[in-house]
């Protein structure tokens, strides 16, 4: 069967073009290091615009309760860890990875991440891994898990191309776990409360150190639920860092009473997308963290921040006829041309990036945060009521950076049947809260008046223009016009 | 004796892995105990090996009809605390 092309040129993904631009995250780590993970979306903040990954859901069940997860998981219509529409055999997972990689030749990685827990599906997991490692041997292999059953699994996931592993890792103290984790199964029991935490926590941490001890790249995930673990977060982060994982990712935590999760029917809040990157930026002291994470679905296929799932049920990929040999070779050639391509773009921005002898900003002012509309490229070219998510800049006197990207509540958006238009509109100023200037192409009356209410500065006068280069074009206007006090200045005046 | 699986099961599979018996296998709508090969694990564990790692409260019934996960018992908070622990959670 032959695939319809996609139109390339629609919005998919994410489509900043600085992700991390003027502050390499992975510069630190050894070569040997930055170049397993060159490739990886999920781990390189600018391979995310190049390459692709999927997930198979072949691993349903899982070892322990986890207060933000809903186990009800056959929803198509959400994206989040943990929701899955068809679960797969190893026999079809292969299937469809090879159909995937045939169609997408950009995708480079493969995931099992539930949506249960990959390691408490040994087989199921371990039968889909040693298939892949020897019949798809250009795709590189990784696993999420809980932790659990982790220790017990470091020698067989070391056996296949295996080379990256997340922990989902929460918590390092059993009493605020026993507030995330219900209970556990260990050992043919049920164990409830801060014994089962203990007990997961112990086996997450052993995990973890053999992986690292044995050259397993570690990244670690952790979930930011305000007034549970958000301090403590720190802490965390100190700990995994010591043991010699390579990336910190915490992501805010998901909980709409929709999704039937426990925290969700609680009405546990999420955090904050400013709480988020204070957290962040508080870790970042300590490790590498990872801002560009998506949490996409247990079965997501494509770039990050996009799904081509639909396009990949195994009715159709019953009707495909796939040549490995012949999909390999193409594929060689193409990434070969995206490495050249991501090289150069690196090479071209630490050239340009850091405006740093800027004479006319002077070194105290405050940094800016921003927010952007784009429909890719690396432009604003998207009308703000257009915009399903905002990327966040910083503007300071050392340059631009990227800080994150903020969702739009989608489920309010164009759709006449859930709530009003005004709960859009209140969305996405909610999620541009520590914005002062948002940057679009166009942008309604009525929401430039809420914006500039908000105290967020809607502008259109930088449509079509390059991210970075509009962003400090704005800061420096800021600066001119007296918009950014100079805190420093004024008080030296004062005194 | 038998326990069994009622319609409320999400299909996870979990307690197809941890039978000692294998005595469950999947359906076209949920997870099936064949009755002639359970034997709630007696002799075996402590407790149904299924009904341990399930993770929806009221989803496996007893040989007596009641539910061995009744409700409050996996979210480990029971229905006449519910209120209060949702005010504590809501104030975070």
């Amino acid at each position: 069967m032959e695939l319809e092309v996609i139109d390339e040129t629609q919005a998919s993904g994410c489509s900043s073009s600085g992700c991390g631009s003027t502050e390499d995250q992975l510069a630190h780590l050894p070569e040997s290091i930055q170049n397993k993970v060159q490739n990886h979306p999920c781990y390189s903040e600018d391979a995310h615009h190049y390459f692709a990954r999927m997930h198979v859901a072949v691993a349903p069940a899982c070892n322990i309760q986890c207060h933000y997860c809903n186990r009800k998981y056959d929803c198509s219509n959400e994206s989040r860890p943990g929701v899955v529409s068809e679960l797969l055999t190893p026999d079809q997972a292969v299937k469809k990875v090879k159909a995937v990689a045939a169609n997408i030749p950009q995708m480079t990685v493969l995931g099992i991440a539930g949506p249960g827990d990959p390691l408490a599906n040994p087989e199921r997991t371990f039968d889909t891994f040693r298939m892949l490692s020897e019949q798809t041997p250009d795709i590189k292999l990784c696993v999420s898990t809980n932790g659990l059953a982790l220790p017990d699994a470091v020698e067989e996931l070391s056996k296949h191309n295996i080379d990256h592993v997340t922990i989902t890792i929460n918590c390092v103290d059993p009493e605020i776990g026993a507030k995330i984790y219900p209970w556990i199964y260990w050992n043919g029991r049920r164990i409830r409360g801060v014994k089962g935490a203990k007990i997961l926590i112990e086996q997450q941490q052993k995990g973890l150190q053999m992986l690292t001890d044995r050259g397993i790249l570690v990244k670690v995930n952790s979930v930011m639920i305000p007034g549970v673990n958000d301090s403590h977060l720190k802490e965390v982060s100190q700990i995994v860092k010591s043991k010699g994982a390579f990336l910190h990712n915490v992501m805010p935590l998901i909980a709409e009473a929709e999704h039937g999760t426990f925290y969700g029917v609680m009405g546990q809040r999420s955090p904050e997308p400013e709480e988020l990157q204070n957290l962040q930026d508080e870790c970042s002291g300590d490790m590498n963290m990872m801002r560009h994470c998506r949490q996409c679905r247990a079965d997501a296929v494509g770039l990050l921040g996009e799904d081509r799932g639909e396009e990949f049920t195994m009715e159709k990929i019953e009707e495909m006829e796939i040549d490995y040999e012949a999909a390999m070779e193409k594929r060689a050639v193409i990434h070969e041309g995206i490495i050249e391509e991501l090289e150069e773009k690196r090479a071209r921005i630490a050239g340009v990036s850091i405006p740093s002898d800027e004479p006319s900003i002077p070194q105290d002012t405050r940094p800016v945060l921003m927010a952007v509309a784009t429909a890719g490229g690396g432009i604003i070219n998207q009308h703000f009521g257009h915009a399903t998510e905002f990327l966040v800049y910083e503007a300071s006197p050392q340059g631009v950076r990227f800080i994150s990207h903020r969702k739009v509540d989608q489920y309010c958006i164009g759709n006449d049947t859930c709530g009003e238009k005004e709960s859009a509109l209140d969305g996405s100023i909610r999620a541009l809260k520590g914005c002062e200037s948002v940057l679009c192409s166009k942008i309604g009356f009525e929401p430039w008046g809420m914006l500039e209410e908000a105290g967020i500065q809607p502008n259109g006068e930088h449509a079509m223009e390059p991210i970075e280069e509009a962003v400090m074009a704005v800061y420096e206007e800021m600066i001119l016009s007296g918009a950014i006090k100079n805190e420093n200045n004024d008080l030296s005046a004062l005194a | 004796m038998s326990v069994e699986i009622v319609d409320l099961c999400v299909n996870c599979w979990a307690c197809v892995d941890v039978c000692p018996s294998d005595a469950i296998s999947a359906s076209n709508t949920h997870m099936l105990v064949n009755a002639k090969k359970c034997t709630e694990c007696e002799g075996d564990y402590a407790d149904p090996q299924c009904a341990s790692i399930c993770p929806i409260e009221s989803a496996i019934l007893d040989s007596g009809g009641f539910a061995i996960n009744p409700p409050g018992s996996l979210t480990g908070i029971p229905p006449e605390t519910l209120a209060e622990a949702m005010n504590e959670i809501q104030a975070r």
